[in-house]
């Protein structure tokens, strides 16, 4: 234990990633103790009052407590982000293992799937989805949905690590030492893989949570979830900018900052214990 | 002294190494005569390359060089400025870096990787001018003119080696420097290779150092042969006295290592590892491995001494043969 | 040699066309209602001027997309209209065809998108390249920090950012639109500095956000590349510090670039979408969201089909383009 926080302290990176994200989690976790979550709902509270004691974050115009809205929707959006990136790694890592292994017709298609599929602006589709379906979208559903796109990236990048490993003789050497297929995945190149699958875990769930974000913003949302995008969907629906309403903006806008950047140093950080090469450069 | 064209004294090359300092070139002295041959022999990681960018000032960090002196005709080279120094690469001192299969660049046709060196070196000539200059330099080495509008790729290994060639003897240089220029080819394009190499440097009058593994293709091609051990020359000698009465216990090694003279022998058989660099034996760093080591070989570090001819051995137990 | 390839490459454009038109298709059955059928309904029953149009839409769509028609007749149908580009009328902008609207919209996404991929491209390419370089100012080591956190966030976010401070607060720059209400458009001068100014924050919020991911993979490639038996060669030769710089590092370090920039593009497009959204700029984006905003079935498909064929053109050109950039290309398994 004291070898990874000692460890942690000398890879920058992760340390601030890692930091960046502990520090939403206590947001969460201590205003989840001392705020009454039941003010996240509409019409609770008095409509657009700045900043005060009482509600230190300001209330909106549907008459919600922002600070509430903030410490519900956080982790929903986190939510939405882990099934949909944990979803896509690891069917992607399914599939970039069975490419890798049996090469030839298997290995062109998959890589077909994932290269044509990557050309397509994920976004679109996503949206051709959301719309066909709509209704009333539930957080999971939503999670769902961004899943669906969401193994395509890790499928090419997990392919072609496996492929630089196997070409390194990891493979046949175990092969010849009489393990089988799966065997060999999980006792040779999973611990070589590791961190590089925790690499694109980590970027994965930035993209999830991107995507995400964003078909909220455009109104494809679960509506009557109070995640980060559909209060940024909300601002710009009551043009919140143009009126004044700076505490309406300014705590989702400064969170997702948050989000992303925790999550982008922590991926640099994991790059860099996935490529030595990486370090001295850095 | 002063007829040698390249005289190199104590050169000394660490790198920074996070266990510690690795002194890849430790104190390397030696000198090369007009249209004199060289060849440096020694295990992978004995520092040979590191030596050949060191005479070129071409450490990167995390190396440096801590010091010695480098004399081109004389001139000392650590003094000069880097713009001068860069105009005395290739112009001087032509390197042909390890790795040839890989030293030109994929995407240039070989005739401009050719112009460039020369442009950069202030040579202008009108274009049919320079063209025919390319094409008498690719003929010079064996090679079809029209190689000059191929890319790399569609070369074979002889034919990208060949074309290195051309690059470095393309200004005349006074020394040229090859480093493993043949360890990727064929026994039978090394050998064409390494003619071809042999006949320019006549033709030019230029000192050659060859750095390689092979003793037995290099034998046949140098006049003198240096030993590097650990970083350290540990013996310089004409190539029939070293073969006939080698006097450090390092390179009868690898002499009695080698199968025969006419087959690629690698330096297996020497019993023991390599040393790691960064943290060498006291005294001799070859001791821990050489069956005649004495008490001195673990204490006192052995310099350079005349072994008579115009041998000298870095060796505590070896006699000078009159 | 070169034929082959440019014809493989062709095929996955086609390939890349017939994904968008299925997706089309296919996915709006996943409900397992007829969301297209609903809406039409919905408004022709509000009545009003369109309601004849729109009873003929419905028949015409119950004619050739009818749920007694086998799936796989209706599936015909839809891909010979899209072959033909035929992509029907908006619904909420009836009588309108969809293909107008497109072809409104589209020049403002297009040079929106060109502009801004291609200058933050090249900023950020040549950016990464010196940060790799021993011999760059050192200025440049303290400029990257702030560029790495801005490329970890959306655009639009960023977008919403400036907005604030140029538009609202400093009231610098316009806040919304593609040209102010009421200019004429035409070549002329004035209409022109207009679609300037009002392009600017779009701009901005695209480029400043993606300079620093590009420096980033550049510079990695470029110390990959640094480290090349080529380079050390090129110093060997001693070329001046520029030339190894420029034709042996950049020149092979750009090649990789070059391939994420063309699968960078689908990323790209989505985050300008809501840029587009943020800044009411008059292209696809925009024209997106006020078909999910109306429910517009057709205009929606209409757009996503059209942007993936157009991106699917652009991967082609950038495709077939390649081979000029790396000689060994045509040789090699493509
Ligand atoms: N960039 C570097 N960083 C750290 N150490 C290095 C670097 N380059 C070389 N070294 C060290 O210097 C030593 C000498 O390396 P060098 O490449 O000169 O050996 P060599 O004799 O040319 O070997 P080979 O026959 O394999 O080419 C090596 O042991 C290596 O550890
Ligand atoms: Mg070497």
């Amino acid at each position: 234990m004291r070898g990874v926080f000692s460890y942690i302290g000398r890879n920058r990176s992760l340390l601030v990633g890692t930091l960046l994200l502990t520090a939403l989690a206590l947001f969460v976790g201590i205003g989840t103790l001392f705020v009454d979550t039941e003010n996240a709902r509409s019409l609770s509270v008095p409509v657009l009052q700045a900043p005060s004691w009482d509600y230190p974050f300001g209330t909106d115009r549907t008459g919600r407590d922002l600070l509430a809205v903030m410490i519900v929707g956080t982790p929903l959006t986190l939510r939405i982000g882990f099934i949909a990136g944990i979803l896509g790694v690891g069917i992607g890592a399914v599939l970039a293992f069975t490419a890798a292994f049996y090469r030839g017709m298997t290995d062109t298609l998959i890589r077909s799937i994932a290269d044509i599929g990557l050309t397509v602006p994920s976004l679109l589709v996503l949206i051709l989805i959301a719309v066909s379906i709509r209704g009333s979208l539930t957080v999971n559903e939503m999670a769902l949905i961004v899943a669906s796109l969401a193994w395509l990236n890790p499928t090419r990048t997990i392919r072609s690590q496996v492929l630089t490993l196997r070409e390194r003789g990891y493979v046949e050497l175990a092969a010849m030492s009489g393990m089988g297929g799966p065997e060999i995945i999980f006792r040779e190149l999973m611990p070589n893989l590791m961190p590089y699958m925790a690499a694109t875990l980590v970027s994965s769930v930035s993209s999830a949570i991107l995507a995400s974000i964003g078909l909220e913003v455009l109104g494809l949302g679960p509506m009557d979830a109070p995640t980060l995008g559909m209060t940024l969907y909300w601002v710009n629906f009551y043009a919140a900018m143009i009126n004044g309403w700076w505490w309406w903006w300014v705590p989702p806008i400064v969170i997702i900052v948050i989000v992303f950047l925790g999550l982008f140093f922590v991926t640099i950080g994991l790059d860099e214990i996935a490529n030595p090469r990486l370090r001295k450069s850095a | 002294m002063s007829e040698a064209v390249l005289e190199v004294r104590d050169l000394r090359v660490s790198f920074a190494h996070p266990l510690g300092l690795v002194r890849a070139v430790d104190g390397v002295s030696f000198s090369l005569a007009p249209g004199e041959r060289l060849g440096l022999a020694g295990e992978s990681g004995c520092g040979k390359s590191t030596m050949a960018l060191a005479i070129l000032r071409m450490i990167r960090p995390p190396g440096r060089i801590d010091g010695g002196s480098v004399r081109l005709d004389g001139v000392e080279l650590s003094v000069l400025n880097e713009e001068a120094m860069r105009r005395l690469r290739l112009a001087g001192i032509a390197l042909v870096p390890q790795g040839s299969m890989n030293s030109l660049n994929p995407v240039m046709r070989i005739g401009a990787q050719i112009e460039d060196a020369l442009a950069d070196h202030g040579v202008s000539l009108s274009r049919t001018a320079l063209a025919e200059r390319i094409a008498d330099l690719l003929e010079t080495v064996g090679l079809r003119a029209g190689v000059a509008a191929s890319y790399p790729h569609q070369l074979s290994g002889g034919m990208k080696q060949r074309a290195c060639i051309a690059i470095a003897i393309c200004l005349r240089p006074r020394v040229i420097i090859a480093d493993e220029p043949t360890s990727a080819l064929d026994v039978v394009v090394q050998r064409q290779v390494m003619e071809t190499l042999a006949r320019v440097q006549r033709d030019l009058g230029a000192a050659v150092i060859l750095v390689g593994h092979d003793m037995g293709l290099m034998a046949q091609f140098v006049d003198r042969l240096g030993i590097m051990y650990a970083g350290r020359l540990v013996e310089v000698a004409p190539v029939g006295q070293m073969v006939t009465v080698p006097r450090h216990p390092y390179t009868r090694a690898l002499i009695s290592s080698l199968p025969s003279l006419e087959h690629r022998g690698g330096l297996q058989g020497i019993p023991g590892l390599a040393p790691l660099l960064r943290d060498l034996p006291s005294g001799c760093a070859f001791h821990p491995r050489c069956s005649l080591a004495g008490e001195r070989c673990r204490i006192e570090t052995p310099a350079l001494r005349p072994m008579g001819g115009n041998a000298v051995a870095a060796c505590h137990l070896a006699e000078p043969v009159a | 040699m070169q034929a082959v390839y440019v014809i493989k490459r062709f095929g996955v454009f086609l390939l890349i066309v017939w994904v968008a038109a299925t997706l089309n298709f296919f996915l709006p059955k996943l409900s397992g209602q007829d969301p297209v059928r609903t809406k039409l309904l919905q408004e022709a029953a509000i009545g009003g001027n369109v309601q004849v149009g729109m009873e003929q839409m419905v028949k015409e769509y119950d004619k050739r997309f009818g749920l007694d028609r086998p799936l796989l007749a209706q599936y015909g149908s839809y891909l010979y209209d899209v072959g033909h580009f035929d992509l029907n009328y908006s619904i909420s902008s009836y009588p309108r065809t969809v293909k107008e609207l497109i072809a409104e919209a589209l020049p403002w996404t297009v040079g929106l998108l060109a502009t801004t991929t291609l200058l933050s491209f090249a900023i950020g390419t040549l950016l990464g390249a010196l940060l790799a370089w021993p011999r760059a100012p050192a200025w440049m080591r303290y400029l990257m920090p702030p560029l790495w956190a801005l490329h970890a966030i959306p655009f639009f976010l960023f977008g919403l950012i400036l907005v604030y401070v140029f538009a609202f607060k400093l009231q610098l720059l316009p806040m919304f639109g593609g040209y102010s209400p009421g200019a004429s458009p035409g070549l002329t001068w004035d209409f022109i500095s207009d679609v300037a100014a009002h392009s600017i924050l779009p701009a901005l919020s695209i480029i400043l956000v993606s300079i620093g991911g590009w420096a980033l993979a550049m510079r990695g490639m470029m110390v990959t590349t640094m480290g090349e038996d080529y380079v050390v060669f090129a110093e060997a030769k001693g070329l001046r510090a520029g030339t190894v710089f420029m034709r042996y590092c950049v020149r092979n370090a750009i090649l990789p670039q070059t391939t994420a920039l063309v699968l960078a593009l689908g990323q790209i497009l989505s985050g300008a979408v809501l840029v587009e959204v943020i800044f009411g700029f008059p292209g696809i984006g925009a024209l997106l969201f006020h078909a999910i905003q109306e429910n517009d079935q057709f205009l929606i498909q209409g757009i996503v089909f059209t942007v993936i064929a157009a991106l699917g053109l652009a991967t082609f050109l950038l495709d077939i383009a390649y081979p000029l950039l790396d000689p060994r290309i045509s040789y090699r398994r493509t």
